[in-house]
C-alpha cells in the first residue's frame, strides 16, 4: 500500500474537519426549508392550514380567566397564552388604550365574532377554525370556515383598494420563499381578538408566509395604523396543515346562529 | 326620474347581432354539440383551464313558458322578448313603490339589460325532458313541499321575525351559490381558481365559496349535511364533473329534498363561454332526473365582498318598523279609550 505523502494527509484532515464543522453551523441555524415548486416555480402553499394557541382570545400574553357566561362555566373559560406580540404589548396610543379597555369591558356587545361578522385581517388566518390555501399565478384565494369569510390576493395587476370592506383589499408577491401579502382598504368594525384589541380604517397589515418545513408555515404580521398605535408593531407565529386525509373546509355559516340574539327582542311578541 | 338607458327593440337586435350561435331546424337544444371543435386552453400542469370572471346572468327561463311550443324563439321573437324583460324591470322602480323604496332596479348591476348576459334563443334552460319542463313532483315531494309551505305559514308575516324572512332576506344564501349554481338576478358572478387538487369557484353572492377537490375522496360521512352540500369533482376528458350530495335539506332547489344529487358539467365551449350542465336525480320528489344547461359568459373583476349579513339594515328596519306600528296602535287605541 502506497504510503501519502505526511503533507497531503494533514491537508485532507484539515478540509475534513472544516467541511463538518461549517455544515454543522449552518444545520446549528436552521437551514432554510425549502419548500415544494407550483408549475410556475414558487413555493407550493397550498393546503388546509391552522393556527393553534389562544391567540384568537388576546394577542397579548395574558393569563387563563373566567369566560362571560356563567352557564357555560370552565368550557367557555379564557385559555392562557404567552402572545402572539413579539415584545407583549401593543403600542396603542393612550387614548386608544382606553379605548381598547373599553372593548374589553364591553365585548359581549362590541365583539363582531359574536354576532357572526366577517373577522377581517388578521384575526381571521388565527380563529379557532381551519383556512385553505387555492394559489394559482394570478390569484392567490384564502378560504376560511368560519363565516365563510374569503380574501382574494391579487398577485399581478395590482391595485389600490377600490372600496372598503371587511377583509380588505390584498396584493401579493412573493420573495424567496416567502409568500407577502399587502393590504389595505378595510373598514373601522372589526377587532384583533376577543379582547377588544382594534384598529381603525387606516390599518396597513404586511403578512408574510414562509414554509418552514411540509407541514408548518411561519406566519408574520406587521400593523400599522397611526391613528391607534404609536409605532409599527408585529406578531409571529406558526401555521399547522391540516393532515387528516378527509380535512376539507366544511361551512360554519352562523348567521342563522345569531339571528335570535341580533332580531330577537325585535320580533313580535304573543299575544 | 328615470335615467336608465330602456333596452329598446333596436338595441336588442344588436346585441342579438354578434355572438349568437347559429342554430338550423331540428338541431339540439344543446349548446355543448352547437360548439363544434374548439380546443380550451390549459393549465401548466395539463388541466383544461376554466379560470376568471364568470356571469350567468340569462332572461331564459328555467322551464317553458305554458304558451311557447318550440324549443327555440326566433331572433325577432327573442328581441322582443329581451325589451319586454328589460322595460319590466325598469318598470319596478316607479317613485313611491315599495321595490323603489328597497331598491333601485335601475343602477348598474340590479339591470341585467346593462351588464353581461347570456343571449340564448333556447326557449327553457332545461334540455331534458324535451317539453323543458321540470318532471312530474311525486307524491311524497308534493307532501314535504306541502308541509314546508305550513311550516312557513306557522312562522307569520315577515316582519313577525327574522326567521319568518326568505332565505335571501335572512342574508342566509342566495340561489347563485346552490348547486344548481342558477343567476342570483343581480351580481351573477363568479370566480374561477384552479390547483391540481381543486377547483374553487367564488360566487360574488354572497361570497360563498365552493370548494371542489379531484382527488377522489369519498363523500363525507352522511351526518355532515350543509346548505350546498358537498362536492366531490373529477376530469372528464375537458370537462369537469361535479357530483354533490349531503344536502341539508333547509336550501331546496325547486321543492327538492336533502337527498338531492346534482351532477353538474363545466365544459369550455368558447374564450369567452363556459357550457354548464345540470342533472338533479332525486327520486324522493321527482319521476325522472332532469337536466339543464346554462351558459357562463365571460365577465371582468374583480369580485367585491358581498358583506350581506353584516350591512342588513333591511331586515332590521323592517322588523323595528313593525314594533314600531304596533305600538302605535296601542297608544291609539289606548287613547280612544280614554276619549
Amino acid at each position: 500500500m502506497r504510503s501519502w505523502p505526511q503533507s497531503l494527509m494533514i491537508l485532507l484532515v484539515v478540509l475534513a474537519c472544516g467541511v463538518a464543522v461549517g455544515s454543522h453551523e449552518a444545520r446549528g441555524q436552521a437551514a432554510p426549508y425549502r419548500a415544494p415548486r407550483t408549475s410556475d416555480g414558487h413555493p407550493d402553499l397550498n393546503g388546509i392550514w391552522q393556527a393553534i394557541g389562544s391567540a384568537h382570545w388576546n394577542i397579548e400574553p395574558h393569563a387563563a380567566a373566567p369566560g362571560l357566561v356563567t352557564e357555560l362555566g370552565a368550557s367557555i373559560a379564557v385559555p392562557p397564552g404567552a402572545g402572539v406580540v413579539d415584545g407583549g404589548a401593543i403600542p396603542y396610543r393612550p387614548e386608544a388604550l382606553a379605548a381598547r379597555q373599553a372593548n374589553y369591558a364591553d365585548r359581549l356587545n362590541l365583539d363582531p365574532e359574536i354576532k357572526c361578522y366577517l373577522p377581517g385581517v388578521p384575526r381571521a388566518t388565527y380563529m379557532p377554525f381551519p383556512f385553505q390555501i387555492v394559489q394559482s399565478p394570478q390569484h392567490i384565494m384564502l378560504v376560511h370556515e368560519y363565516a365563510g369569510a374569503v380574501r382574494t390576493i391579487y398577485m399581478d395587476n395590482h391595485m389600490e383598494a377600490p372600496a372598503d370592506s371587511w377583509m380588505g383589499w390584498s396584493n401579493g408577491h412573493f420573495e424567496g420563499e416567502t409568500l407577502v401579502v399587502d393590504s389595505t382598504g378595510f373598514n373601522d368594525k372589526t377587532w384583533f381578538d376577543r379582547a377588544g384589541n382594534f384598529h381603525s380604517a387606516a390599518l396597513h397589515v404586511v403578512e408574510r408566509f414562509t414554509p418552514r418545513s411540509a407541514d408548518t408555515l411561519m406566519y408574520e404580521v406587521t400593523i400599522e395604523d397611526p391613528n391607534v398605535f404609536t409605532r409599527p408593531w408585529t406578531m409571529s407565529m406558526p401555521l399547522y396543515r391540516r393532515v387528516e386525509p378527509n380535512a376539507e373546509i366544511l361551512e360554519f355559516r352562523c348567521v342563522e346562529f345569531v339571528e335570535d340574539l341580533i332580531y330577537g327582542d325585535l320580533a313580535k311578541q304573543p299575544d | 326620474m328615470n335615467k336608465r338607458p330602456r333596452m329598446t327593440l333596436g338595441r336588442a337586435m344588436a346585441l342579438l347581432a354578434c355572438g349568437l350561435p347559429v342554430l338550423a331546424a331540428g338541431q339540439t337544444p344543446s349548446r355543448i354539440a352547437a360548439a363544434g371543435d374548439y380546443t380550451p386552453p390549459r393549465t401548466a400542469y395539463g388541466h383544461p383551464d376554466l379560470q376568471g370572471f364568470w356571469t350567468n346572468a340569462t332572461y331564459t327561463p328555467l322551464e317553458r313558458p305554458d304558451d311557447v311550443a318550440e324549443a327555440f324563439y326566433t331572433p325577432e321573437e327573442l328581441a322582443a322578448r329581451l325589451a319586454r324583460a328589460a322595460a319590466n324591470e325598469s318598470a319596478q322602480t316607479e317613485p313611491g313603490t315599495v321595490p323603489d323604496v328597497h331598491y333601485d332596479f335601475t343602477q348598474f348591476g340590479l339591470d341585467r339589460s346593462q351588464s353581461t348576459f347570456v343571449q340564448d334563443l333556447r326557449t327553457s334552460l332545461i334540455v331534458a325532458p324535451e317539453d323543458g319542463k321540470i318532471p312530474p313532483m311525486t307524491a311524497e315531494g308534493e307532501q314535504r313541499n306541502a308541509a314546508r309551505a305550513e311550516a312557513q305559514r306557522r312562522l307569520g308575516e315577515r316582519w313577525d321575525s327574522a326567521q319568518a324572512n326568505q332565505l335571501d332576506d335572512r342574508c342566509l344564501i342566495m340561489r347563485g351559490s346552490g348547486p344548481p349554481m342558477m343567476d342570483a338576478g343581480y351580481n351573477a358572478n363568479y370566480q374561477i381558481v384552479q390547483t391540481p387538487q381543486h377547483v374553487m369557484i367564488l360566487v360574488e353572492m354572497i361570497h360563498d365559496v365552493r370548494l371542489i377537490p379531484l382527488d377522489g375522496r369519498a363523500q363525507p360521512h352522511a351526518n355532515v349535511r350543509q346548505w350546498m352540500g358537498t362536492s366531490r369533482g373529477r376530469w372528464d376528458g375537458d370537462t369537469l364533473v361535479v357530483e354533490t350530495t349531503n344536502f341539508n335539506g333547509k336550501n331546496p332547489f325547486r321543492g327538492s329534498s336533502e337527498h338531492m344529487r346534482v351532477i353538474e358539467r363545466f365544459t369550455r365551449v368558447a374564450d369567452d363561454e363556459i357550457m354548464y350542465s345540470f342533472t338533479i336525480d332525486d327520486p324522493a320528489t321527482w319521476t325522472r332526473p332532469w337536466t339543464a344547461e346554462l351558459p357562463m359568459k365571460a365577465t371582468f373583476g374583480p369580485l367585491f365582498e358581498h358583506a350581506c349579513h353584516e350591512g342588513n339594515y333591511g331586515l332590521y328596519n323592517t322588523l323595528v318598523g313593525a314594533r314600531l306600528e304596533e305600538a302605535r296602535a296601542a297608544a291609539e287605541a289606548e287613547q280612544g279609550e280614554q276619549n
